[in-house]
């Protein structure tokens, strides 16, 4: 047994609410932050609505220094500091002292670098004024460069990590911060995900004919997971952060403890037996959830809910019935299940991230969030399960335990075992 | 434009790049950018960048070493607009 990880702060930049108290009130009243696009008209794409946070880029001002902030052009990186700072004061630490805090570290992730700037670079270089970048270029064309901020504006002087597994960056970042801890490598993670979905990423998965292209003038019914009408994903921006921390750590500095990280899998199909780049296959995924219940040392049965990946793509159901043999249960025996993709897109390596957030919040406040668009349930998927498993309305109920996945292109996977934090283990 | 316009002016380029707002209201020809205003290194190449642009002038990497005191910086402004 290693050392016992829970969690500490939050912070998150979600589509549907920026900041913890304004997002529980969006997930408990189901609140959509799905909205038309109109510049996505213009670019002919099929796909007009998109989640974006209504986030307001001066308030960075209040996060890093006037001069880092003059010059910072990133809109992931802005997320991500937001959702970062955010979840370290969240958890009662202070910022900006003058010692390197060397038992606190960062894992935080993202799917590609920001777009947006690369395209200024671009335009420069083939302008023939690359004397014009400028210095401040380079830290914002890193992947690092989110753990660079988030960790030189704290001082954190332990592992700083950039990682990156497409859609479950999220999740594979708070696996990787929760076993640093068990190792006894660190004593707090700040672990997250950030990801702008400009109109460059957005194009190329539009041309893969992936997204909902059916609700264009009802936006906030666009994202329909486990629906018959799930026709494809809505991309969302955001991000997502926890403060993760030994358990006797958090207990001497007298900290708030909001759950408890149980263990997790993280693996890969191999992108053999029905896997491929962009699909999952099932071998990997149910080995992954298997391989997190059993390093968490729990029983199937005794999970409550699930958080599902759950885009709104005909994988829906192939990932009912992988959840369903994995855990061994089906029909009415199924746990509840829900996916926040339906309020707010799919974030892609984001995803995770926030989609953890919402499950702590859901453990903290004893409530299963609502499953919204799911007027029709996909009729496949209630032959593996019971519709009450799918609520379509907030349910009030003590949750207990939770498992939380995520499937990412290269068929990646990653699982994580939240639970209620009870004193005695 | 004279000494003290261009200081003026060279007061705006630098603020964005100090925290030291207070030394940035005195500074004089002997002011030190990086030691007495604790500018980034860094950020020495975007503030020449950015005086290129309110000067209309260029600024070659030679001349640019040598603006390491706010009085240098308007010597090599003051050369370049004549």
């Amino acid at each position: 047994m290693g050392r016992r990880v829970v969690i500490t702060g939050l912070g998150v930049v979600s589509p549907n609410g920026v900041g913890v108290p304004a997002f529980l009130d969006a997930i408990r009243s189901g609140v959509s932050g799905i909205r038309w696009m109109p510049s996505y008209q213009e670019l002919n794409f099929n796909c007009q609505v998109a989640g974006m946070p209504h986030f307001e880029w001066d308030q960075l001002k209040n996060y890093v220094s006037e001069v880092t902030f003059h010059g910072l052009k990133g809109t992931a990186i802005g997320y991500g500091i937001r959702a970062g700072l955010d979840a370290w004061t969240d958890a009662g630490n202070s910022l900006g002292g003058d010692q390197t805090l060397w038992d606190t570290g960062c894992v935080f992730g993202s799917s590609v670098a920001d777009v947006e700037v690369v395209k200024r670079v671009i335009g420069r270089v083939d302008a023939r004024e690359a004397k014009k970048l400028g210095s401040r270029v380079v830290e914002q064309l890193m992947n690092s460069s989110i753990t660079a901020y988030i960790s030189g504006r704290l001082g954190f002087g332990n592992r700083i990590i950039a990682n990156s597994a497409a859609c479950a960056t999220g999740t594979q970042a708070i696996l990787m911060g929760y076993e640093y801890i068990q190792q006894g490598l660190a004593k707090q993670m700040l672990v997250g995900s950030s990801e702008h979905v400009d109109p460059y990423i957005f194009g190329a998965f539009d041309s893969m004919r992936i997204l909902s292209r059916k609700f264009n003038h009802y936006p906030e019914k666009a994202s329909r997971p486990m629906s018959a009408t799930a026709g494809g994903f809505v991309p969302g921006s955001g991000a997502g952060a926890l403060i993760l921390e030994d358990l006797d750590f958090a207990l001497k500095r007298n900290a708030r403890i909001y759950a408890e990280i149980l263990g997790g899998a993280n693996n890969s199909g191999g992108q053999r037996n029905g896997g491929s780049m962009t699909a999952p296959g099932a071998t990997g995924v149910i080995r992954c959830i298997t391989d997190a219940v059993t390093n968490a040392d729990i029983s199937p049965g005794s999970i409550d809910l699930i958080s599902g990946h759950l885009t709104a793509t005909a994988a829906d159901i192939m990932e009912i019935q992988n959840w369903g043999l994995a855990l061994g249960r089906n029909g009415r025996n199924f746990p509840a299940i829900n996916s926040l993709k339906s309020m707010i897109g799919h974030c892609l390596s984001a995803a995770g991230s926030i989609e953890a957030v919402g499950v702590v919040l859901q453990i903290l406040h004893h409530f299963v969030h609502p499953n919204v668009n799911l007027e029709d349930p996909n009729p496949e998927i209630l032959k593996m399960i019971g519709m009450d498993c799918m609520p379509t309305a907030l349910v009030e109920k003590e949750i207990n335990t939770v498992a939380k996945a995520n499937f990412g292109f290269g068929d990646v996977n990653t699982c994580l075992i939240f639970s209620k934090y009870k004193s005695n283990g | 434009m004279d000494r003290a316009a261009i200081l003026d002016e060279l007061k705006k380029v630098l603020d964005p790049y100090t925290e030291n707002k207070d030394m940035l209201k005195r500074i004089d020809d002997t002011t030190d950018l990086v030691k007495d205003l604790k500018i980034n290194s860094a950020n020495l190449v975007d503030i020449i960048i950015d005086a290129e642009a309110k000067y209309n002038v260029e600024i070659d990497f030679d001349l640019a070493e040598k603006m390491i005191t706010v009085g240098s910086c308007i010597d090599v402004i003051a050369e370049k607009m004549k």
